[in-house]
């Protein structure tokens, strides 16, 4: 079990590593690198001020020169300044960490609770009515353009019915808070349903045909009693799994809904830093979200183990 | 000639089994599914109107860049079927313009996906060991990582400091290429795992054994001999995948990473509707809609073929 995890742990740090290095390399191809910008600024600079620039900001020595040196200072904690907001990036990165998963855990909450009785009603009869209307519904959540299922929802909430704000953080306190994150998380939820209903409906079928159900139903077991305490404890395991593995899908979500709802977490900042040209801070955001989803992905593996006692670590 | 009567009585019951032929039992089994020849029909129907644009530009007298700035945001006329656009630019060809690059799009970047993810499976699988846990871990990460950001990223590259031209980094072929590529690189990990496990099972079957001793390479039996037989997962894999590149594609094209303006994609029809959403917020409807109905039907036609395509399912 150590081993195992401890060999995961590792693997996710090579993908960190390997995407480091990608996402370094790439960063240093965007356009309008700081050079770049003080020469559209200073019409009078010449060829030779600008290699002296570069020298004095080391851009003139090779990639992996550079790379290893800006990955030495990251692990010694230097993470570097943000050109956009003229703070260090950890300071702006940080609270909008928190933002996002606040904003991801509540859509996370809401769809599993929306798709967990929806799942047993369902897997009860299936290809019954039931099922078919709900199948058709996780259908079109699972197509729906995410962002076009905000614009919706601003159109009815903001525009006709102008019950919720369109956008923004609010000035602080509960009340302000949860009236702009109203609409954010109904959107994230909406987007996300039809994948938890297909995974956990799929999940429960298929735990209602095994033969210990069989078993519980003879020895007379209510069937509420064989649904929740036989049936829907097993299908869990595999539908906790799919999720978690499914958080880099909701962290793509939560940058579209951030976006359009001026919600300001990760996905918004890394989104406006690339377009701002900020390019230290949407490097570091970026490695920040990808460790996330890692991170995630192992705790998936530690709640699969806990779940399941029968599964067997190499 | 007796040898071949075992062969030929067995021929003759399949035959003679409902539906006679593997066609015509495919599309007996595809007919079971009325929501999925639906989906097909939309889809053909939707691609025939944007093939046919330059003919709705002819009837309706206007073309789809023409701009009318005393007529913004108008609402449904003769002259505009669903009226027009921020820019008074007629909304139904702009749609149906935006059909062409988003359907067109969509389908050359599922092709490359399926290519890849096809040749990443073919090869774990049949290659196994090593080469398998490299290529599966390399899926697994894929499919982990955050992968919107990550476009983002490589959508903003330029490509001049790649050493492309710029006339060639700033045209909009290049924008369309590179999309397809983009998503196509990200997108053929689902293939890879159906492709892998079906050349598992395929690889111990009887007729791949009788090739390899007969002296038949890794490249003639993965060409000749699985391939064939596991076209049934690449296809349903690729109608699947269909949908889901027409959403990323969207998705970028709204940011303003994807197709750029003036050429109209419906993601980016979506990034001028929204800065009108409270004049106009009919104009965000429509290339929703045909984004929706577009992914729903290829997900619900991938659903139908993935039962028509199994044999299996004649059974129940």
């Amino acid at each position: 079990m150590t081993a195992f995890l401890l060999r995961r742990l590792l693997e996710s740090l090579l993908v960190l590593f390997v995407m480091s290095f990608v996402v370094y390399g790439l960063i240093g191809l965007m356009p309008g690198d700081p050079i770049d910008l003080m020469i559209t600024s200073d019409p009078n600079l010449t060829q030779q001020d600008v290699a002296r620039l570069k020298a004095l900001y080391g851009l003139d020595r090779p990639l992996l020169e550079r790379y290893w040196n800006w990955l030495t200072a990251i692990l010694g904690g230097d993470l570097g300044y943000s050109r956009l907001f003229a703070r260090p990036v950890e300071a702006i990165l940080l609270p909008r960490l928190a933002n996002t998963l606040l904003l991801m855990g509540l859509a996370f909450a809401a769809a599993a609770l929306i798709a967990l009785p929806a799942a047993m009603l369902a897997a009860r009869r299936p290809g019954g009515p039931a099922d078919g209307a709900i199948n058709l519904a996780a259908f079109a959540g699972i197509s729906m353009p995410p962002f076009w299922l905000a614009i919706l929802l601003i159109v009815l909430f903001a525009v006709t019915l102008g019950w919720l704000p369109a956008g923004g953080m609010g000035e602080g306190g509960l009340a302000s808070t949860a009236r702009h994150l109203a609409l954010p998380v109904l959107a994230l939820t909406l987007a996300s349903v039809g994948g938890h209903l297909r995974y956990l409906r799929a999940s429960l079928i298929e735990a209602l045909r095994a033969d210990y159900i069989r078993t519980a139903r003879a020895k007379g077991l209510s069937e509420s009693q064989v649904v929740w305490r036989h049936a829907l404890r097993n299908a869990l395991i595999p539908y906790v799994t799919i999720l978690a593995l499914d958080f880099g899908t909701l962290f793509s979500g939560a940058l579209v809904t951030e976006t359009i709802f001026g919600w300001l977490g990760m996905g918004k900042t890394i989104y406006d830093a690339i377009l701002g040209n900020d390019y230290n801070l949407a490097l570091v955001g970026l490695l920040l979200a990808t460790a996330t989803v890692l991170l995630a992905n192992l705790l998936a593996d530690l709640a699969y183990a806990w779940l399941d006692p029968r599964v067997s670590y190499r | 000639m007796s040898a071949n009567r075992p062969l030929l009585a067995a021929e003759a019951r399949l035959a003679s089994a409902p539906g006679g032929s593997p066609s015509q039992a495919f599309l007996r089994r595809f007919r079971r599914h009325p929501l999925a020849v639906v989906s097909l029909l939309v889809l053909l129907l939707l691609a025939a109107a944007s093939a046919a644009v330059p003919l709705v530009e002819q009837a309706l007298g206007v073309t789809a860049e023409q701009i009318d700035l005393l007529a913004r945001a108008a609402p449904p006329s003769a002259a505009h079927p669903l009226g027009t656009d921020e820019l008074g630019r007629d909304l139904l060809l702009r749609l149906l313009h935006g059909g062409r690059v988003s359907l067109g799009v969509g389908l050359a970047a599922a092709l490359v996906a399926a290519s890849i993810g096809t040749g990443v499976g073919l090869v774990a699988g049949y290659l196994g060991r090593r080469v398998d846990a490299l290529l599966m871990r390399l899926a697994d990460s894929v499919i982990a990582l955050p992968l919107l950001p990550l476009l983002i990223v490589l959508a903003a590259v330029d490509l001049t400091k790649l050493g492309v031209p710029a006339e060639l980094a700033g045209s909009g072929q290049a924008d369309l290429w590179r999309i397809v590529l983009l998503v196509a690189l990200v997108g053929w990990t689902t293939t890879a795992r159906l492709v892998r496990g079906t050349v598992l099972s395929l690889k111990a079957r009887e007729y791949v054994r009788a090739a390899e001793a007969l002296g038949a390479g890794p490249a003639r039996i993965l060409w000749r001999h699985i391939l064939p037989n596991a076209l049934s997962p690449v296809i349903v894999a690729t109608t699947l995948s269909v949908g889901n590149v027409i959403l990323i594609e969207s998705v970028l094209s709204f940011l303003g990473f994807g197709i750029q303006p003036p050429l109209p994609s419906w993601g980016n029809m979506l990034t001028g509707a929204q800065e009108t959403l409270w004049s106009a917020p009919m104009l965000a409807i429509w290339p929703g809609l045909a984004i929706f109905v577009t992914v729903i039907a290829a997900n619900f036609l991938g659903d139908g073929l993935q039962d028509a395509l199994d044999p299996r399912t004649d059974r129940r």
